[in-house]
């Protein structure tokens, strides 16, 4: 077990550099698929198996194809990349690395939470509902709330879209 | 170890039955489609034209390979590849029979039953949709682009209604396993018959989602020459047009396990196991199977193509509040029943 | 082996993957050997119905592709949300329904809205509000 766990954690972080290391937003966003299949092998180490397939159903095969949407949508004719001074290569590497440094002291003082047996069940269908539509039953009808916010969004957006063409 | 072996000659099996079954569903679509307009169909090579799909594929690995200068040369070859090989993944969660026994060990016909078997069918089948996207996209041709987009804004469409659909028989069942579903329905209980709305929905899906007439724009020759396959030629264009047959024998299966019982039939279920009863559920099975890619063909040479908007309101406005009522009816009665 | 949830059930779903993986590199490989192959920048150019093709195809399509997009996104993770409770409807009885009432109403009064506000119109563009 240990020895898959190793391979597939190389082979992700090798996917996700490459989707910052790519140059094209295409190839880009191929690579972050594979990594979100790459992470659902992790979850489904974990005996998380629900998981794993709503990341694929959901990141994989819904927000992925809306990020290709939107990049087809660009114009990618002409090469437009802005010129990046030094000063914004040097923020970037500032505020990158102290967040890197502030997650790593987060994960130094938490403690592991989940068992070491990768055969315990909770990430299975039916006891995740259990727990989502009892436990977390406020949390669920919030996010119900959430969601209609978001499609008042989207009918915003169509709003927007069609004054610019009237003027 | 063995268990492995087995596991690997079941899966090739699977694989080369699909193909072969997506070869001569070509042919069974050419001769139905000459029936239905009396004409007499391939005829030429073999005795009644049987070895027309062997030639046809023959011919596809001998033409020329073209790339268009303007295009995406990598994403080009990655289009179709990834189209065929999410075609031929959905099979792995599909029960083609009861378990037998090999050895004194019990050996399940499926390649695998997992716990959330309808979720990774939904999983793949949402996953199709790149295939199309990155291979019309790739082309860098105007009709190509079109016909992609037009693809997937139908197919991701289609997969919000198919998966409400889905909900409404989830929730008489209570499992999403595949096996499970199935062997609930032994006997005269097949979930099409408490579940007739949900499975009328669905089927509209299937057609759309495995680009199908009536719900073939994405392809439709009279505005979009190919449609996102316009650029591609010889075994690439095979990929294109052969994952559709598969595509359609795989939701056969999903239809005839989901909805029509799979293996299942009235006095085959309740015979003595053995090797009789193994055959004749799996013989069951592939009656199913046949059955609707009949219906694929008769629809698809019966039925005049949608319109864009036509389409697109049939599968928003129509199908997705059908769904929740759907759900919501079925959830009540369930309760009624339990109380 | 088989009746236990674990993880190694995915395996056959790995081989299946390799097989098909297998077989598609294999096709296209032969292919490309098998073809002849031949060039030319008329030969090479895009696809247009015979003339000659003007500019590329990297150009923007209509913005409603992208708002089915959208909504689609929206839509499927609440389908996601369904199915935990569908598969512990049973168990979760009454209660449970009454929940989804709420969850889907919502839902619903959303998807009502922006059909009124001609998100998903396709006809012709005087219709909308």
């Amino acid at each position: 077990m240990d020895k898959i766990f190793y391979i597939l954690s190389v082979a992700t972080i090798i996917c996700a550099c490459m989707v910052i290391i790519s140059k094209h937003p295409i190839r880009s966003i191929l690579f972050l698929v594979a990594t979100f299949f790459l992470i659902s092998a992790h979850y489904i180490l974990l005996n998380a198996q629900f998981l794993a397939l709503v990341n694929i159903v959901v990141y994989a095969g819904a927000i992925m194809v809306l990020f290709l949407f939107v990049v087809m949508f660009l114009n990618l004719n002409k090469e437009v990349e802005a010129h990046k001074g030094v000063f914004s290569w040097f923020a970037a590497i500032v505020s990158g690395g102290s967040f890197f440094l502030i997650v790593i002291k987060a994960l130094e003082q938490s403690k592991l939470l989940i068992n070491d047996s990768p055969n315990h069940s909770i990430g299975l269908v039916e006891n995740l509902g259990h727990v989502l539509y009892k436990e977390y039953l406020l949390p669920m009808e919030i996010s119900s709330v959430l969601f209609f916010i978001a499609m008042i969004g989207v009918v915003l957006l169509n709003r927007k879209e069609k004054i610019v063409k009237e003027n | 170890m063995s268990w492995i072996i087995l596991k690997i000659i079941f899966i090739s099996i699977i694989f080369g039955l699909s193909l072969f079954i997506a070869m001569y569903s070509t042919y069974a679509e050419r001769k139905i489609a000459a029936f239905l307009q009396d004409r007499l169909g391939p005829n030429r090579a073999g005795p009644f034209g049987i070895l027309q799909p062997l030639a046809d594929g023959i011919k596809l690995f001998f033409k020329e390979e073209f790339i268009p200068l303007k295009a995406d040369r990598w994403l080009f070859l990655m289009g179709p590849g990834f189209f065929m090989i999410t075609a031929l993944m959905t099979s792995a969660v599909i029960p083609f029979g009861p378990d037998i026994t090999i050895d004194g060990k019990s050996f399940s016909l499926q390649a695998t039953d997992i716990n959330v078997g309808l979720l990774y069918i939904f999983g793949v089948v949402s996953l199709g949709v790149y295939g199309i996207l990155i291979g019309g996209w790739a082309s860098n041709n105007k009709f190509s682009l079109l016909g992609a987009i037009r693809a997937a804004s139908q197919n991701i469409s289609y997969e919000l209604a198919m998966g409400l659909s889905i909900v409404a028989l989830v929730m008489m069942s209570s499992s999403l396993s595949l096996k499970e579903i199935v062997d609930q329905q032994a006997g005269w209980h097949w979930n099409v018959f408490y579940q007739p709305l949900g499975f009328l929905i669905f089927i509209i899906c299937a057609f759309a989602e495995t680009n199908r007439a009536p719900f073939d724009l994405p392809e439709c020759e009279t505005e979009l020459v190919g449609g996102y396959h316009t650029e591609f030629s010889s075994m690439k264009l095979g990929f294109y047009l052969f994952a559709e047959y598969i595509n359609m024998f795989v939701s056969s299966a999903i239809l005839a396990t989901l909805f029509f019982g799979g293996y299942h039939f009235p006095g085959v279920s309740s015979m003595d196991p053995g090797i009789v009863k193994t055959a004749l559920s799996v013989a069951v099975m592939f009656g199913k199977i046949f059955f609707f890619i009949f219906l694929f063909m008769w629809v698809r040479w019966t039925l005049p193509r949608f319109r864009y908007d036509q389409l697109m309101n049939l599968g928003w406005r129509v199908l997705i509040p059908l769904a929740v009522i759907n759900i919501l009816v079925t959830g009540a009665v369930i309760l009624y029943k339990m109380m | 082996m088989t009746g236990q949830h674990v993880p190694f059930n995915y395996l056959p779903i790995l081989l299946q993957f390799l097989v098909a993986a297998g077989f598609v590199v294999v096709t296209l490989l032969a292919t490309h050997l098998l073809g002849p192959k031949s060039s030319g920048k008329r030969h090479d150019a895009t696809f247009e119905c015979g003339l000659d093709s003007v500019g590329n195809a990297r150009n923007p399509f209509s913005v409603k592709y992208f708002m089915i997009a959208i909504l689609f996104v929206l839509f499927d993770v609440e389908i996601i949300f369904l199915y935990p409770w569908a598969v512990n409807f049973k168990a979760l009885g009454w209660f449970g329904y009454i929940e989804i009432i709420i969850f889907l109403t919502l839902l619903m009064c959303g998807f009502y809205y922006v059909i009124r506000k001609g998100v998903l119109n396709w006809e012709s563009r005087e219709d909308n509000d």
